[in-house]
């Protein structure tokens, strides 16, 4: 035991700081084990800057042949585990090769780094953000320490923003037509519309409006597909008559919403639907799905 | 959906309370520790259980109840924001994040209250939000509690002129636009119940349905509360536009419902002032809305109005209320093709206690009335309705009832041609329904024209109708109904002597084709009114001068002789035999012999030809001799001939002792008691002699019939004639005879071996006599001669 012990036993501890990590905004992020961990949010274009600070085990020295950290952005692909596709990738240099003998304080400084996309946990896909500090040595395994954080991109409201207006129907048998205030909305936003009914020959039992998250991987004959469910949000009880008409106001923020991602790096898509489900008094569903964007709002 | 039974109704019933009571056990503890998201969460949960939908609506108000208290105690902890410690705006957002609807329009509805009541927006913005909201809601039962509960939390929020919550801007129409929003919602909710379930248990759901019609109705009762909507807005708003949702709904029950319910939340005043609007939504209602209680509660309301506010009928007049109510109901029955009789005519009776209460004065409006009836019922069959029959009779009887004057009825010329489409049964309950009219308030009709009208309305009595057939008459019926008649007979009259015989000329010419059944109810009074004109006319001889005089008491006896005539010739000879000698002793009165002695002719011909049951001849002779006796009128010769007369059929009855009393009568022909009257002591005698023959005779008979002769009552009754005669100082009857006739029946009675004291009437005769002996003067000293 001892000796297997001794081949994993890290001789030193490595400790990523920022320089504003007091003061920066944390936010939770769920870890690979399943645990919630308080992480810097950062954006675009922003300096990381901080230190990092190794400190050999007491009384230990310790070899390297250099030391570096590296700013990366990967893409990690579940059903292709182990496969991280670096987007971004920046590095310092923080130490020549040499010996450690006691605590040493490395700052380092990544200025204006370019982040374009965002964190991103889905179900078949991972997008994040690390800091990874290596200590290279020689015959045996480096020594590595890395540090997540959350980037968040922040769009001003989009100068064109249609409503989504629509009719459509079974013929004979249910007609109707609904809109959507806005195509676009942020993500604390409200989505503000109306259902008119223009012939109702079915009983209808209820309707919701459900936001559906549709999260696509890969490419070609490898595209993965998973569609969630986010919200079912019931907008009518009852069976409606002939020019009734139903108002919608679906408050945004309760849900755990992302803004809209299309073709990050060629790897994946997440898109967000409003989907429109009428129910009748047989169980039969009727419904439609439109397309919504969805994005971060700058606060002004 | 539909229940399998009340069991199981019970039994989701109390899964329903339980599940309320467990979640608002949590939720409660949620408020102790002020912890506003458990709260919202179990709050929620409980709303949840207002989802069903396997309740009828009874039990669902029971449920829905139980929530409701609980909805206060959260509404309590949403007003202090120190508790939970959000602001009511992020609050108003948070409970619209609850995923299903019915819950989230209650927390919606509960908060926007609150909010409201912080008045942090508009009371106006956050009720158009809420009534907007609820539009998610479609199934009936579930929406119109839920609206019913918007109504009550808000009702005292509205922002109302004067209330807390009025804005800047008028906001007393956006306060009537909520209300009258909500109102259309919760109708058109209410409406569409109608349309649910198989027609197996549609009754039942009908009735469901009808319960729930209060919280649909409660809306028109807030907005009638609202200090802001005044006559013009009223007028303009809310009126047209409640009725456009009434008109639009198309349901039976909804439309009969809500009318009922504008007409008793609104003031009369706006009713009034918009008469015009709501009576067009009338003839527009489905067709077998009952328009006619609608109606008619909406005209005796209007007429209780007029009634406790006089200084309101100019309003009444400017709205030419009349003119639109009559026009309305012409229209209504216009529209409604099925709409039975009985239902027309219901409104014409409404209508016409309107103008009789409103209008008094406006005979025109009630003949009016009655030409629309007229109008209605014509180139119809008779009314078979009993119902309807009633409604007729009411309508009939209303103006009658009012105008404590029949002769008012008279003059409406519609009257009597609504009669005529009543069945004879029905006419003749109208008719007694008139003629007690007539003798309640003592009403003298006076003009022939009137009674020629109040005949033809009445003559359903007077004569018998094609159709009828007498047998079915109940005999009690049919004298009550010719008494009426001849009680109305006596109502007829007039001061002036001419007028009046026309009357007696009308009535006789009404009366004599009534048929031989009537005549003997309907002739006395007949006879007796032109005899008060005989009487009449001679009180005024000396006034009256002049031949040409049409009215004299010749002609009329000349009358009384046909009628009393036509009256002997169907078989009522004894009536008729009264009424001659009725007539021939006015005759006398007024000095005319012949005719009196015509009278008396009659008189005897109908004891000749006519009388043959004995005791009828008994009662016939004895008023003829009590009437001859008085006349005074005759001369020797026809006198005679008549006392003759009498005499002999007196003595030509066929029991004994009626001759003997007929007999004894006869001899008051020859001593009247008057200063100049005939004074013959020595026929008297004769006749009293007769008596005691035929007295005798009768003994005699009796003893050899029965063994025995009976009592002497003959005797004594003869013995007292004696003793009026001698009295009266007839020289022809001495006390001697008196003496010996005393006697006699003592003797007779000894010889009966009864005791004188046995027979009371002879004992008081001979104590009569005692004390007129005692008496003294010049009684007792003609008496003194006989001895008892």
């Amino acid at each position: 035991m001892n000796f297997l012990k001794g081949a994993f036993w890290q001789p030193c501890n490595i400790t990523i700081l920022f320089s504003d990590g007091r003061t920066r905004k944390q936010v939770p992020l769920k870890k690979e084990n399943g645990q919630t961990a308080m992480v810097p949010l950062f954006q675009s274009q922003e300096n990381i800057a901080g230190e990092v600070v190794i400190e050999p085990v007491q009384g230990k020295k310790l070899d390297h042949i250099g030391v570096k950290i590296e700013l990366l952005g990967q893409i990690e692909l579940y059903f292709d585990r182990g496969n991280f596709y670096d987007f971004t990738s920046l590095v310092r240099e923080l130490d020549v090769p040499g010996e450690l003998y006691e605590k040493k304080t490395y700052p380092f400084e990544f200025s204006s780094v370019e982040m374009p996309h965002e964190s991103y946990n889905g179900v078949n896909i991972r997008l994040r953000y690390i800091l990874k500090v290596t200590i290279s040595r020689n015959f045996i395994s480096n020594i590595a320490e890395s540090q997540d954080f959350v980037v968040r991109n922040y769009t001003p409201p989009p100068s064109i923003n249609n409503s989504i207006k629509m009719e459509v129907g079974i013929e004979d048998c249910l007609h109707i037509e609904f809109e959507y205030s806005k195509s676009k909305y942020h993500l604390k936003d409200v989505i503000l519309g109306k259902i008119y009914f223009l012939l109702v020959r079915i009983k209808l039992k209820n309707m919701e409006l459900e936001i559906r998250r549709r999260e696509s991987t890969g490419s070609g004959p490898n595209t993965y597909v998973e569609t969630e469910t986010l919200a079912k949000f019931e907008l009518m009880d009852g069976t409606p008559v002939r020019g009734e008409s139903i108002p919608i106001r679906l408050f945004l923020s309760p849900y755990e919403l992302t803004p809209t991602y299309r073709n990050i790096n060629n790897k994946f898509s997440v898109k967000y639907y409003l989907n429109l489900v009428m129910v009748d008094e047989e169980d039969r569903r009727y419904f439609k799905q439109q397309e919504i964007t969805v994005y971060r709002l700058l606060e002004s | 959906m539909i229940p399998d039974g009340i069991d199981d109704e019970d039994k989701w019933l109390a899964e329903g309370i339980a599940g309320v009571q467990h979640h608002a056990f949590y939720m409660h503890r949620a408020l102790d520790a002020n912890n506003l998201r458990e709260a919202l969460k179990y709050s929620a949960l409980m709303l949840s259980e207002l989802r069903t939908s396997k309740l009828s609506p009874h039990k669902y108000y029971e449920l829905y109840m139980r929530a409701f208290d609980e909805l206060k105690r959260l509404e309590m902890f949403f007003k202090d924001e120190s508790r939970h410690g959000v602001s009511i705006v992020d609050l108003y957002e948070l409970v619209q994040h609850a995923g299903n609807i019915l819950p989230r329009l209650y927390l919606l509805c509960t908060v926007g209250s609150v909010y409201i009541k912080s008045k942090e927006a508009p009371a106006n913005d956050v009720l158009k939000d809420l009534v907007e909201m609820c539009l998610g809601v479609q199934h009936p039962i579930r929406g119109l509690f839920l609206r019913s509960y918007l109504s009550q939390v808000s009702r005292d929020k509205l922002p109302d002129i004067g209330s807390e919550y009025e804005g800047d801007v008028d906001t007393v129409i956006d306060a009537v636009d909520f209300v009258l929003q909500n109102f259309t919602e919760m109708n058109k909710l209410w409406v569409r119940m109608q349309h649910q379930g198989p027609g197996r248990i549609r009754e039942k759901l009908e009735k469901e349905r009808s319960e729930l019609r209060d919280l649909v109705g409660k809306n028109l009762h807030v907005l009638s509360q609202i200090e802001g909507v005044d006559l013009e807005m009223y007028k303009e708003t809310v009126l047209p536009r409640v009725l456009e949702q009434v008109v639009n709904c198309k349901d039976e029950l909804a439309q009969y419902y809500l009318m009922e319910c504008i007409i008793q939340v609104f003031p009369d005043e706006y009713h009034l002032q918009t008469l015009e609007t709501l009576l067009n939504a009338c003839p527009q209602l489905q067709p077998t809305v009952d328009i006619k209680t609608v109606l008619s509660q909406l005209m005796e309301r209007l007429s209780n109005y007029a009634a406790l506010n006089i200084d309101v009928l100019p309003e009444f007049l400017q709205v030419e209320a009349f003119a639109k109510l009559n026009g309305a109901i012409g229209r209504v029955i216009e529209a409604q093709v099925d709409m039975p009789i009985l239902g027309a005519i219901t409104l014409y009776v409404s209508l016409l206690t309107f103008t009789l209460r409103v209008h008094p004065d406006r005979l025109d409006y009630v003949d009016l009335v009655l030409g629309a009836c007229v109008k209605l019922l014509s180139g119809k069959p008779k009314i078979e309705d009993n119902r309807a029959t009633k409604q007729v009779v009411a309508l009939l009887s209303a103006p009658l009832e009012k105008y404590n004057d029949t002769v008012t009825a008279l003059t409406l010329s519609n009257y009597p041609r609504v009669m005529e489409h009543l069945h004879n049964e029905t006419n003749k309950v109208m008719a007694i329904v008139i003629i007690e009219s007539i003798m309640k308030n003592n009403t003298c009709i006076s003009t022939a024209d009137k009674v020629e009208v109040l005949f033809e309305l009445i003559k359903g009595l007077i004569k018998d109708l094609d159709g009828t057939c007498a047998d079915e008459l109940d005999e009690e019926d049919f004298n009550e109904e010719q008494n009426s008649v001849a009680r109305l007979i006596h109502m007829l009259y007039n001061d002036d002597p001419e007028e009046m015989l026309k009357m007696i000329c009308t009535v006789k010419k009404q009366i004599m084709s009534g048929g031989p059944r009537r005549l003997r109810f309907t002739v006395p009074p007949l006879v007796f009114s032109a005899l008060r004109l005989v009487r009449q006319l001679q009180g005024q001889d000396g006034a009256i001068v002049g031949e040409e005089v049409p009215t004299t008491p010749k002609k009329i006896f000349q009358l009384l002789n046909q009628i009393i005539e036509a009256l002997s010739s169907v078989s009522f000879p004894e009536l008729a035999l009264r009424l001659y000698l009725q007539c021939a002793e006015a005759a006398n009165n007024c000095d005319l012999e012949l005719v009196a002695y015509d009278f008396f002719t009659q008189a005897f011909v109908l004891y000749e030809e006519e009388i043959a049951d004995s005791k009828a001849q008994v009662t016939a002779i004895h008023l003829i001799i009590g009437t001859l006796q008085r006349l005074t009128v005759f001369g020797v010769e026809n006198r005679d001939t008549l006392t003759h007369k009498a005499t002999g059929y007196s003595a030509k009855l066929l029991k004994k002792p009626d001759q003997c009393r007929a007999v004894y009568a006869c001899s008051h022909l020859f001593w009247v008691d008057d200063q100049d009257g005939i004074k013959d002591g020595e026929r008297v005698l004769l006749c009293l002699k007769r008596a005691l023959r035929i007295a005798n005779a009768a003994q005699q008979m009796a003893s050899v019939t029965r063994g025995s002769s009976g009592p002497l009552t003959l005797f004594v009754e003869i013995l007292n004639k004696y003793l009026y005669y001698f009295e009266k100082d007839n020289p022809q009857i001495t006390s001697a005879a008196i003496q010996g006739l005393v006697e006699l029946i003592t003797a007779e009675m000894q010889s009966e071996s009864t005791s004188v004291t046995s027979d009371p009437f002879f004992s008081s005769t001979l104590r009569y006599i005692q004390f007129q002996k005692m008496k003294g003067g010049v009684m007792g000293e003609k008496y003194a001669s006989i001895k008892v």
